[in-house]
């Protein structure tokens, strides 16, 4: 097979190559955000001009952006026809989306840090809301609930959620299995606030009516994490390779040795990222902790008497019951709320380091 | 004649029998635990269904009067927060499944991801602090310029605290699980019909609607039953960004706006004694049967397309 080359003339008179002829060149498309988004700024900076308003920085990119999406689809179905326009149409359209779910992350990351610094002190960690109204007062008693029913709610769901998915990966056949993988499947999707009333109730037909305790909360909080934990942690079994079972019973190992010292050892780093990834998601839940626990503003050692806060419900009484001045109990929301996204940010991290560094290394 | 040999049996021991046994008993424990969360909200439901608003100071009349306006808005908001969600997912799988360079492929699926980390209550402060205030100039925008069209007629509200703005924060909210399954799928198409597609001179958007879409279609099907099933029972961002009051009204930009089911028991319970504990408890059970049913229907889909699918 050969290929044709044509060769440039001398004469260095350009001639139109085929294959790029009736395309847009590369930098067209920058071209034309640029365009687009110095015509939007024109605009608002005239607008702002005539009627005395601040300049609209975002709103400018936001129309320029816009404004971008139907000019390249007109460039390109004036240059290189229609197929081709509707393809850089569905780019465009593609990206903006992606950029458009940016928004928010961005805008809530900047508030977030910016109004959450106003009390994010020494204070502020080192004291409770006890006999505090106005300014000052700390969330010690909010980090205690929340290390207390969380830690309650992860003794609670991981034996439980780790057992149920060796259950599954390891001895699951037939109906139950099947029903159980349903069932987990559809428990992930539980509001969490039905939880909550769950919790809320056992207890409630126990103990009396109107019983608010760390331990309610806790179970509200194992309901919503023990699906989770089933779900990655058989994920995790199921990738261990089926040779290594073989070679252990081969071996004469009994099988629940296999599981303890074969099986587990060998996912015990995805488990891990999956309990951490579970913790994080409920360290965060509010709804049926304010439901089921109560809020307090003292500080509360024993889960099993009395009401007990937690931070993200720390972060809703705040806002809901503002006091005088009411910029103090906004800070303490805002400062709380900072506290919160780091701590699940932190999780998230320590998750995902742990999965990277601790995988088992298979082949070479 | 020979007997046959005498069948191999594997040695009974006490810790294998305690191992699978204990595994079983972890396994029946789920189903017991969501017969118990059905049983235990039938059980404190039942007073108030029967109940009259001489019984319960939370009722008007009786208890459907009272469901009713939350169904309908719940279902509203989730409603409107996934005719939102759904074409921004889909946009957000393609870019990172065809589109973005593949090293920052992951990344930026990591990005997204982010979104599904932010507690809710911290999405309810945004939404009130931040959000709804942004929004108030387009909402009188909207409502001078397309105020004929019923959905956004009426007074437009001053705060933008409106249901159009608790749909929108629920949007964000369930944009990440949606995403992710959609570019799950999305990457999962087979190659060789992508490849094929290019070859006879489809261009990115032709490869993508003969052999990713048609591919993915259950696994989009999927991801929004998903998402409304998250949207429905999605509780603190609503009640705080929503002002609500017990009315049918399908105007978007009012500060009359319906309330849902879950944001009305977070706002009522903290107060609520006697039966009105049951009747909130009632509603409750009507979102977690919901729920349930549409989180079924989405898994039951998903079952579906493993057995009937694959590379073919």
């Amino acid at each position: 097979m050969t290929i044709q080359t044509t060769q440039a003339p001398e004469t260095g008179v350009a001639i139109a190559n085929s294959l790029t002829a009736g395309r847009l060149p590369k930098s067209a498309p920058w071209t034309i955000l640029v365009a687009a988004i110095a015509v939007s700024a024109s605009v608002f900076a005239v607008v702002s001009f005539g009627s005395g308003v601040g300049y609209n920085w975002g709103g400018a990119l936001f129309i320029g952006a816009l404004l971008y999406i139907p000019a390249i689809w007109l460039f390109s179905t004036l240059v290189e026809g229609r197929r081709r326009a509707m393809d850089r149409l569905v780019t465009a359209l593609v990206t903006g989306a992606f950029l458009l779910a940016m928004i928010p992350l961005v805008s809530l990351g900047i508030t977030v840090v910016s109004l959450g610094a106003a009390r994010f002190d020494a204070d502020f960690f080192s004291m409770s809301m006890r006999n505090v109204t106005g300014e000052g007062g700390g969330i010690v008693h909010a980090i205690v609930g929340t290390l207390l029913m969380t830690g309650a709610a992860a003794v609670i769901s991981i034996p439980i959620g780790l057992m149920t998915s060796i259950y599954l990966v390891e001895y699951g056949r037939g109906r139950l299995a099947r029903g159980v993988t349903f069932l987990v499947d559809v428990m992930t999707g539980i509001p969490s606030i039905v939880a909550g009333l769950f919790a809320y109730s056992l207890f409630a037909i126990f103990l009396g009516p109107g019983t608010r305790t760390g331990i309610a909360g806790a179970v509200a909080l194992s309901l919503l994490m023990i699906p989770v934990v089933v779900r990655s942690s058989e994920e995790m079994l199921r990738l261990v390779p089926n040779e290594l079972r073989e070679a252990a019973f081969a071996l004469g190992v009994p099988k629940w040795l296999t599981i303890v010292k074969v099986v587990l050892p060998t996912s015990i780093a995805g488990i891990t990222t999956g309990i951490m990834l579970s913790i994080a998601r409920v360290i965060g839940e509010t709804a049926p902790l304010l439901i089921a626990a109560g809020f307090t503003a003292s500080v509360n050692y024993n889960l099993f008497d009395g009401r007990m806060q937690s931070l993200p419900v720390f972060v809703y009484t705040q806002y809901a019951n503002q006091g005088n001045p009411p910029q103090a109990y906004l800070d303490r929301a805002w400062a709380a709320a900072l506290t919160l996204i780091l701590i699940v940010m932190v999780l998230n991290l320590i998750a995902r380091l742990v999965a990277r560094f601790f995988a088992p290394k298979f082949g070479r | 004649m020979t007997s046959a040999p005498a069948p191999i049996k594997a040695k009974l021991r006490i810790g294998d029998l305690v191992f699978s046994r204990s595994a079983v008993f972890a396994g029946s424990m789920i189903l017991v635990t969501l017969a118990a969360v059905a049983i235990f909200l039938i059980v404190q439901s039942i007073p108030a269904v029967v109940a009259s608003s001489e019984d319960a100071s939370i009722l008007k009349t009786n208890f459907w009067d009272y469901v009713g306006p939350l169904v309908f808005g719940t279902v509203w908001a989730a409603a409107l927060a996934l005719l939102v969600a759904l074409p921004i997912s889909i946009g957000i799988a393609l870019f990172i499944s065809h589109y973005a360079p593949r090293r920052l492929a992951s990344v930026l699926g990591y990005v997204v991801d982010l979104l599904a980390a932010v507690p809710s209550v911290v999405f309810g402060l945004w939404g009130i602090g931040v959000f709804a205030p942004a929004l108030v100039d387009a909402y009188a925008w909207l409502n001078e310029n397309l105020g004929w069209i019923p959905l956004f007629s009426g007074t437009p509200s001053a705060t933008g605290r409106t249901i159009l703005t608790a749909a929108l924060v629920l949007a964000v909210m369930v944009l990440p699980i949606m995403t992710a399954i959609c570019r799950e799928v999305f990457l999962q198409t087979p190659v060789l019909h992508e490849e094929a597609a290019l070859a006879l001179g489809a261009t990115r958007w032709e490869m993508i609607r003969t052999a990713v879409l048609p591919f993915g279609r259950s696994g989009i099907i999927s991801a929004s039953v998903l998402g409304l099933g998250r949207a429905l029972g999605e509780t603190m961002a609503v009640a705080m960004v929503l002002s609500a009051s017990p009315v049918i009204t399908f105007q978007l930009l009012t500060s009359v706006n319906p309330n849902t089911i879950a944001a009305n028991i977070a706002l009522s319970f903290p107060e609520a004694y006697g039966l009105n504990v049951n009747v909130l408890i009632a509603t409750g059970l009507i979102l977690f049967v919901v729920t349930f049913a549409v989180n079924a229907f989405a898994r039951w889909i998903v079952s579906r397309r493993k057995e009937f699918s694959g590379a073919n």
